[in-house]
């Protein structure tokens, strides 16, 4: 009797979500709006209702799915799965998930199924994991909502394509000082406004952060406004070029390897995965000294921070700038690989989707970083063809993961150090 | 001073636009406490909305135009606030009362989401349309300066004056505006006392993106063109005028958007346009600094 009763639940229920589908859709989709043939100047209508139908349908099919596995899952009993247990497997699980995906990013350029691509697509998720990782300290650590974190990233690349193109520097010269341009940066932008709260610092980060790109956009004399900076030099293998031919010795002649435009792309691919190692290891590492502690503790309760002695304004600061500096690193990795820079690669949508990769993997979690990134940067590559439909995917794909997960897919909030319970 | 007073008068009508998006967010924000990131989107449809009504009806064929226009107004705030709804009701609800991150992720993510899904549908190209409202008062000349007021200008004026004087009748008279601000106050105590909560919050989100799906017809009637981008950058001002004039607060929300149109119009008309945005993004980094809680809005007092 009572599967009955659910049958014409669900029913109304479907026969509701196919109005609602209707209304929604069939404006929007039914009804195309191109710029008329005729006189150019008016509107006209190309009519796609089919499609419209099409998905709506699809749409409460994805309902009625959603109602099966709904009623399967209450005829199931829940699994009873102890706290601890939970967390020590999670412990063991983040171990070797980290070694796994270290072994696999050392010898990924060597597979046989390596081209080109491949690796192209695994440096573009590497750049993304290292920002993850920098903007993990400012938001996973100290529990700053950042979402301006592309200015850092903006500026980090226009430091190196300007200091690179105007005084000839070499790209180990002008890495370190990016980083310390864009922490600089980090540090203008947060004394003013850290003392803020939650909500009222992500607005004004996001502010600035269109800030910055305004500037870059508008100051044509310096930054060469929407038309970027271009040649930018390429890097070196520490002094011996990657070309067929120069001056020089090139790389391909001090190994006596045949020349192969792989070389180049290989050791960016290397470079991408030091320089984010060496962020992961730095955040790993700082974790346990105090002011990493200072941060966490931070996070948790400032006021309570305030009342032993922690300045928030300083801590904050530190930790706003040290997130800043590694955006300004993967910054000049960024000009130095593209060898273009403009203003169209720093906008808003990049620093939602960073901080999209640190909470969507868990924030404070570095390895859940890596599988969110993967997740969301190198299964949206793969369809690239598809190029709308890709950004529909990967909007959809936030909502879903995030409501399936809220604490993201390897959430991490304990504290990195804690005194020794008298229980245990 | 000609051109000072018709500067005034542009920066009320652009006011007018970004305050009835804020209400939005103000509201959103002061009863669950998030950023609701896709109300530049919602904004987007409704320009969307009213734009294909348009082309649907005819305007400008000879068609009387104040009967038409409702009918646009109508059709824009049904399908609208359909998608409000949804929005709430698919990305949000799931979320309420968790970690505080995770409904913001879900905000970006519908906001990405809606943005493409009008791009795949209605294509990436601008979509222009003829003025429809065409004409106005001249209040004086004084040689080739005109101070002019357009019957355009007007009619979004009068039509957000309307809407705003429902709204605070709704907001303070009626039991539905009742229990919003008990909800505002406290959401556990107003369960306690029997309000069906999530019917609010509901409600709330209707009424937001009809409000803008108001202003997303008067953006389409005013600047004759719009993409499928135009709600981020009117979204982030608007919120900017709603944390302008103190988050939660609704006469806030009002009085942010003025103050928004009022320097963004100023600044192009005295200064640069291309900084425009700039001065905007200043100007709260400025407010926020002297004054973190807004305008109207009330300091946070922190308990332990």
């Amino acid at each position: 009797m009572s599967s009955k009763k659910n049958f014409s639940l669900i029913i109304k229920d479907l026969i509701f979500t196919g109005l609602i589908a209707t209304v929604l859709l069939i404006p929007i989709v039914g009804f195309r709006t191109e710029i008329s043939t005729v006189d150019s100047t008016g509107l006209t209508f190309n009519y796609n209702f089919i499609i419209a139908f099409f998905v709506v349908a699809f749409v409460v099919g994805v309902r009625f799915l959603f109602h099966i596995y709904w009623f399967s899952k209450i005829q199931k009993k829940p699994q009873e799965n102890s706290e601890k247990n939970k967390k020590k497997f999670l412990k063991k699980l983040n171990f070797y998930l980290g070694a796994a995906a270290a072994v696999i990013a050392f010898t990924l350029p060597f597979m046989p199924f390596a081209n080109r691509y491949i690796v192209d697509v695994a440096t573009l998720v590497l750049t993304y994991v290292m920002l993850g990782w920098g903007l993990n300290i400012v938001v996973g650590l100290a529990g700053l909502l950042d979402l301006g974190y592309v200015a850092f990233f903006a500026v980090g690349a226009y430091s190196y394509a300007l200091l690179a193109t105007t005084f000839d520097l070499s790209f180990w010269i002008c890495l370190p000082l990016a980083g310390i341009l864009a922490a600089f940066t980090g540090i203008l932008l947060g004394f003013p406004v850290l003392r803020l709260r939650g909500d009222y610092l992500a607005i004004v980060t996001l502010g600035f952060g269109e800030i910055i790109r305004l500037i870059l956009l508008n100051w044509y004399e310096f930054t060469g406004g929407p038309d970027g900076i271009s040649r930018i030099p390429r890097p070196s293998f520490f002094g011996f070029p990657f070309a067929r031919k120069s001056e020089d010795t090139t790389f391909h002649e001090l190994f006596g390897l045949e020349y192969s435009t792989m070389h180049r792309i290989i050791f960016l691919y290397y470079l991408i995965l030091i320089l984010a190692l060496i962020t992961n290891f730095f955040t790993m590492k700082i974790r346990n000294l105090p002011v990493g502690r200072a941060w966490e503790a931070l996070r948790e309760d400032e006021t309570a921070c305030r009342a032993i002695g922690i300045n928030p304004t300083n801590t904050k600061l530190t930790a706003f700038a040290i997130g800043a500096m590694f955006g300004g690193f993967a910054g000049s990795f960024f000009a130095t690989r593209q060898g273009f820079v403009s203003p169209e690669s720093f906008t808003f949508i990049e620093s939602a989707i960073i901080l999209a990769i640190v909470v969507l993997g868990g924030m404070g979690s570095q390895i859940g970083v890596v599988i969110a990134s993967i997740l969301l940067i190198g299964s949206t590559e793969l369809f690239r063809e598809l190029e709308q439909f890709r950004m529909l995917a990967f909007g959809l794909a936030m909502i879903i993961i995030m409501i399936v997960k809220p604490r993201g897919l390897l959430a991490n909030r304990e504290p990195s150090i804690l005194l020794n319970k008298k229980n245990e | 001073m000609e051109y000072f007073l018709q500067q005034l008068i542009n920066s009320l009508t652009l006011g007018s636009i970004y305050g009835l998006i804020a209400i939005g967010y103000t509201m959103v924000y002061g009863i669950i406490g998030m950023i609701n990131f896709a109300h530049g989107d919602v904004f987007m449809i409704g320009s969307f909305v009213s734009l294909i009504a348009m082309v649907l009806l005819g305007v400008g064929t000879g068609a009387f135009l104040p009967l038409v226009l409702l009918i646009v107004l109508l059709a824009a705030i049904l399908v609208t606030s359909v998608y409000g709804w949804t929005l709430e009701r698919v990305a949000y609800r799931p979320l309420r009362g968790s970690f505080r991150l995770a409904a913001l992720i879900t905000a970006l993510g519908a906001s990405i989401f809606l943005q493409n899904f009008v791009q795949v549908s209605q294509g990436a190209k601008i979509k222009p349309i003829q003025p429809i409202i065409q004409g106005g008062f001249t209040f004086f000349e004084n040689g080739s300066m005109v101070v002019s007021f357009s019957y355009l200008q007007i009619f979004i004026i009068i039509i957000t004056v309307i809407l705003l004087s429902i709204f605070s009748y709704i907001i303070s008279k009626t039991p539905l505006g009742r229990s919003q601000r008990a909800c505002e106050q406290d959401l556990t105590m107003s369960k306690l006392l029997g309000i069906n909560v999530d019917r609010t919050i509901s409600i709330t989100f209707i009424i937001g993106a009809s409000l803008a799906s108001v202003a997303g017809m008067m953006f389409v009637l005013y600047y004759g063109v719009i993409d499928f981008f135009i709600g981020f950058l009117t979204g982030i001002k608007a919120f900017t005028a709603a944390v302008l004039g103190g988050i939660g607060s609704i006469p806030g929300a009002v009085i942010g958007g003025l103050l928004i149109g009022l320097i963004e119009t100023f600044w192009s008309a005295y200064f640069t346009i291309e900084y425009k945005d700039v001065a905007v993004f200043g100007i709260l980094v400025i407010v926020l600094i002297f004054r973190p809680y807004g305008i109207l809005g009330k300091p946070e007092v922190e308990k332990v």
